[in-house]
């Protein structure tokens, strides 16, 4: 493998978590549970989608096949995808939502705050520029975290439950192959382990607070790394992909 | 095709006077000049070459704002504008101007307060005191980080009532 082929996925990897997570988070449009939440998780779709834009139009360009950031986001099937297991997980109720976007905005914000100084000037850039963003994900979802976890016996009893259910999903944010090693090397990606002694940190900051449990050690679901989704990832792409599949070149 | 020549007929002032009145699609009280995602101008013989940064990533003001750029450049006979996005340094409230803030409070929209780096990252709870722009009251209260586009965040007044925007540092 070339080190531009490990940066083309590397930045498939960035940007498709940041686009299924987007695609996830604007499902909530007009469905939030009151109007402020409505807007705020509409608006973190936004960032997440910019965030995406930025990364597929890098990789295009990199593979030089002249494949745009929709052709990328539109026309790619399923196994093609290397977005993160946990960003494609459904909504469910608020409280799996909320504690969805906590485990991956921080590891988001960690994962930046090691590329900004990235050897690869964009992805350095797309770091820098992404963290200002992702703090205020974080933000929003770790305070409802608290909110729900340390509020009510059934806030509390079911926001346990969306942290037992996805717990088993954060192993493969972290997991690592021939693509990081190229790229370590190169100065350019960072080592996941480190990324994850900071992330545990926040998160066990964050449910202490919460006066939640943390789960316990668990079997880790993979598939990242070889583009291997959940079922849910190929009803996700089957609605974002719709118009460009029914309707091919359409455009605004 | 016959030779344009555009660094003969203009400098790098002159194409950015034209440009930096261009508004805010969303606050139209600001220019891009002010807001500072107008970062640089150059003039080849063939082409005008301008480059913008995006507040955040997604915003979808940015694609009005290129769509303004070339459409001003057209007025002035320029048909071949090239726009280059770049993300570093990344934009911040930090540039904003005070006279750019004064003009945000006076159209209702409270300016950012605190500067980008003084943020904690979990449970902030915003700046001290986001002053109401409309009644000037200090006893104000965040109802939410997120606001009606992505830059701002949404306060209420508890003096005069009025919900109200506040600009974001970032």
């Amino acid at each position: 493998m070339t080190t531009n082929e490990a940066l083309i996925n590397y930045c498939l990897r960035l940007g498709d978590s940041s686009l299924i997570l987007g695609q996830r988070m604007s499902e909530w449009c007009s469905n939030g549970p009151i109007l402020e939440e409505d807007i705020a998780m509409t608006n973190v779709a936004l960032d997440l989608i910019g965030q995406s834009r930025t990364m597929l139009t890098y990789a295009g360009k990199l593979e030089g096949k002249g494949r745009t950031e929709d052709d990328l986001a539109y026309r790619r099937e399923e196994r093609e995808f290397y977005n993160t297991l946990l960003s494609e997980r459904p909504n469910g109720h608020f409280g799996d939502t909320v504690t969805r976007n906590f485990l991956h905005s921080a590891f988001f914000y960690h994962l930046f705050q090691a590329l900004k100084n990235s050897k690869d000037e964009m992805i350095a850039a797309h770091a820098a520029k992404s963290i200002k963003e992702v703090t205020y994900h974080l933000r929003h979802s770790s305070e409802w975290l608290v909110r729900l976890g340390d509020g009510t016996e059934e806030s509390h009893n079911k926001v346990q439950e969306s942290l037992n259910d996805m717990w088993e999903f954060t192993g493969d944010l972290f997991e690592m192959n021939e693509v990081d090693e190229i790229l370590i090397k190169e100065g350019i990606a960072v080592d996941l382990t480190e990324v994850k002694k900071e992330w545990e940190k926040i998160i066990n900051q964050v449910i202490e607070r919460a006066t939640l449990s943390k789960p316990e050690e668990c079997y880790m679901q993979s598939g990242r790394l070889n583009a291997m989704h959940s079922e849910y990832l190929g009803h996700l792409i089957a609605e974002m992909q719709f118009l460009q599949r029914a309707y091919p070149e359409a455009q605004w | 095709m016959v030779e344009e020549d555009y660094n003969k007929k203009y400098t790098k002032e002159q194409v950015w006077g034209f440009l930096k009145e261009i508004p805010d699609p969303e606050i139209p009280v600001i220019t891009i000049e002010e807001l500072g995602v107008l970062r640089d101008v150059e003039v080849t013989p063939t082409k005008v070459i301008v480059t913008i940064t995006p507040t955040y990533t997604g915003c979808p003001a940015m694609k009005m704002f290129e769509d303004d750029i070339i459409s001003t450049l057209k007025q002035h006979g320029i048909e071949n504008t090239e726009i280059k996005m770049v993300y570093s340094p990344a934009w911040t409230t930090d540039w904003m101007t005070k006279e750019a803030k004064d003009k945000l409070r006076e159209y209702g929209i409270a300016p950012p307060v605190d500067g980008s780096a003084d943020k904690g990252v979990l449970f902030a709870n915003g700046p001290k005191i986001v002053v109401c722009p409309r009644c000037k009251s200090e006893n104000t209260i965040l109802k939410s980080q997120f606001g009606s586009t992505a830059c701002k965040a949404l306060y209420s007044c508890k003096d005069c009532l009025e919900p109200f925007d506040y600009f974001k540092c970032i």
